[in-house]
């Protein structure tokens, strides 16, 4: 397997960085694993719900803290939603952890009825998000969980960009009453949030701002949009408004509507297809209010995806800082 | 408690409802519903501690109907126990009705939503943990067809339960060895079931389906310490009227006028024979 890709993924994109103060902050995953140790050993009724999984959701601490709130199921991830939410209808809270390719694709029936819609309110947790384990095939991608769970009735749908937004969506998730996904990539990465702005669930985050463009992004591609902002900034004096959008559902549609009235152009960027994505989510509500930028939707397109490490699959797709710059200057030149 | 005759003649009359509300419905899973009648008519008048009143009670015990399309059967009985009144079951399968052709939680009574087949033992299984961790005296029971246990959630689920050495939890098969498309031994055998479910672990007994006093003693029995149970209740699809029995063809068939005026008049005979051998 590939070695953890840094979050910068060229020499410029770390000089952007640098000049930005950015410093090498932890996974998700591992945020993810300390914030709920941390919240079950205040609450015996928060569970973890493995398949198997605990190694690479980082749980092995948890388990040996809290061996009665840790639940094995083994490779059975029908059975893991399943349970969960029964576990969750008698007063339980448990998180289900498990890769998120399978997660949201063998178990999704079971994430529709027994999570969504007989309201039963699990917390699942998809790890090794996206093109985490890129290295190893489409198998292990999910590229398809935006898409395929944001047609679904009463879900909450986050992707945290960075160790702050993580730690506000896992204790969102924690004391939610509905069902929530959580989407976890595994590379070590930046805090780019300000601190001082709280985390407040389904709202976007203001990174920086500007008028001439908006780049609207998710996950673990917050990183490379806000570089690209400093590096137009810097090179073309192009001054961007960088969105963060840790909930994909319900979507902060003032947040998106603003930046379609207010920026010459729109850039969403994210670590899925293009197909169902957050971009789609944007497009559609941009198309229908009075305002219509010019929009570019990356993401991975509808191909057979490449292997590699998650920084040599951002590279090929353009999800990095030149990637982003690129698309900005291609709308509004 | 009912006496037997009561329970008896509940049995009969809870069948006649099922083919009303069918009929009035237009639409529901006949042969099933009536399969299932009895085992649900013992649970929930001898066996479940779950009422109306206190249904938010968290010691009430669980019932998960895993085979979601016998609805009929469980609308029913939830009806005479008084979680809602009969005429609501007019509304079946209506335009914006809460009964809706599988089960709901918009339905006092309902625990789970369920219809997808393979889903009630995982989310009965995650109950009984739950009851586990909390040291509870309340108990999970669930209904399984005998086609459904092709899905293989369910056997993830029993391998789960005997891990767990879940004693407070009960499945229930009603083994009436039809689906849709035929028997099952020809859509997909599934015998020896007995030994399938010992073999994962599970405390297993045959049970007469349609014998309201051996669900009775089955049911109200203790459960075997460390294991989780499974009675096969051997029943008919269509039980109780005669033309329906054992026949494919009523798995989700609704009577005509003449059919429906026949299954009244052997329901009625034989509750005339119940009567009469009461007095």
């Amino acid at each position: 397997m590939s070695a953890p890709a840094s979050p910068m993924h060229s020499p410029e994109a770390a000089r952007v960085a640098a000049r930005l103060g950015l410093r090498p902050g932890r996974a998700n995953i591992d945020v993810f694993a300390g914030t709920l140790l941390a919240l079950a050993r205040a609450d015996r009724n928060i569970l973890a719900v493995t398949s198997d999984s605990r190694g690479s959701g980082k749980l092995v601490p948890f388990g040996d803290a809290l061996p009665a709130q840790l639940i094995e199921v083994g490779i059975a991830e029908q059975n893991l939603v399943g349970i969960a939410a029964g576990l969750a209808s008698c007063g339980k809270k448990p998180f289900a952890v498990s890769p998120a390719c399978f997660l949201t694709a063998r178990a999704l029936e079971q994430v529709k009825n027994d999570a969504a819609y007989s309201d039963n309110p699990v917390v699942l947790v998809g790890i090794s998000a996206g093109v985490s384990y890129g290295a190893l095939g489409t198998t292990h991608h999910s590229l398809h969980d935006f898409a395929a769970l944001r047609a679904i009735n009463n879900l909450t749908i986050m992707a945290p960009a960075d160790n702050f937004e993580t730690c506000g969506a896992v204790r969102h998730a924690a004391s939610a009453a509905h069902p929530v996904y959580l989407r976890f990539g595994k590379a070590p990465l930046c805090d780019i949030s300000n601190p001082a702005e709280p985390f407040v669930a389904g709202k976007a985050r203001v990174l920086c701002d500007g008028a001439d463009a908006a780049l609207i992004a998710t996950g673990e591609t917050v990183i490379h949009a806000r570089l690209a902002a400093a590096y137009l900034r810097e090179t073309a004096g192009i001054a961007c408004r960088v969105l963060s959008v840790p909930a994909i559902k319900p979507l902060d549609a003032p947040a998106i509507l603003d930046a379609a009235r207010e920026c010459r152009a729109l850039v969403t960027v994210e670590e899925h297809m293009v197909s169902g994505g957050l971009g789609e989510a944007c497009a559609a509500l941009v198309a229908q209010s009075p305002h219509h930028p010019r929009m570019r939707l990356l993401g991975i397109p509808d191909e057979r995806t490449v292997t590699g490490s998650q920084a040599e699959i951002f590279r090929h797709y353009g999800l990095t800082m030149e990637g982003v710059a690129a698309a900005v200057h291609s709308l509004l030149f | 408690m009912h006496t037997d005759t009561e329970l008896a003649r509940k049995s009969l009359l809870y069948r006649r409802e099922i083919l009303r509300v069918i009929r009035r419905a237009g639409a529901g899973h006949t042969g099933g519903d009536l399969s299932c009648i009895d085992i649900l008519n013992v649970l929930y008048n001898r066996v479940l501690r779950v009422a109306p009143a206190d249904f938010s009670d968290p010691d009430r015990d669980r019932y998960v109907q895993s085979k979601g399309h016998s609805v009929e059967a469980l609308y029913v009985v939830l009806a005479d126990r008084g979680f809602f009144p009969a005429a609501a079951l007019d509304t079946l399968s209506h335009y914006r009705s809460h009964f809706a052709g599988h089960p709901t939680r918009d339905v006092p009574g309902i625990e789970q939503n369920t219809g997808a087949l393979g889903h009630g033992l995982p989310i009965a299984t995650g109950m009984a943990i739950a009851g586990k961790l909390d040291s509870a005296a309340w108990r999970v029971f669930t209904l399984l067809g005998d086609g459904e246990l092709a899905e293989g959630s369910n056997w993830e689920a029993a391998m789960a339960a005997a891990h767990y050495k879940l004693d407070n939890l009960t499945a229930i098969v009603d083994c009436n060895t039809l689906q849709i498309t035929g028997r099952t031994r020809d859509v997909m055998g599934n015998e020896p079931l007995d030994a399938k479910w010992a073999a994962f672990g599970w405390a297993v007994r045959r049970v007469p389906g349609h014998d309201l006093g051996a669900l009775t003693a089955a049911l109200s029995s203790p459960p075997e310490p460390g294991r989780p149970r499974v009675f096969v209740a051997d029943t008919r699809k269509g039980s109780g009227i005669s033309f329906m029995e054992d026949a494919a063809r009523w798995h989700h068939g609704v009577p005509t006028d003449d059919e429906y005026k026949r299954a009244l008049a052997e329901l009625d005979a034989r509750l005339a024979q119940l009567e009469g051998a009461a007095a």
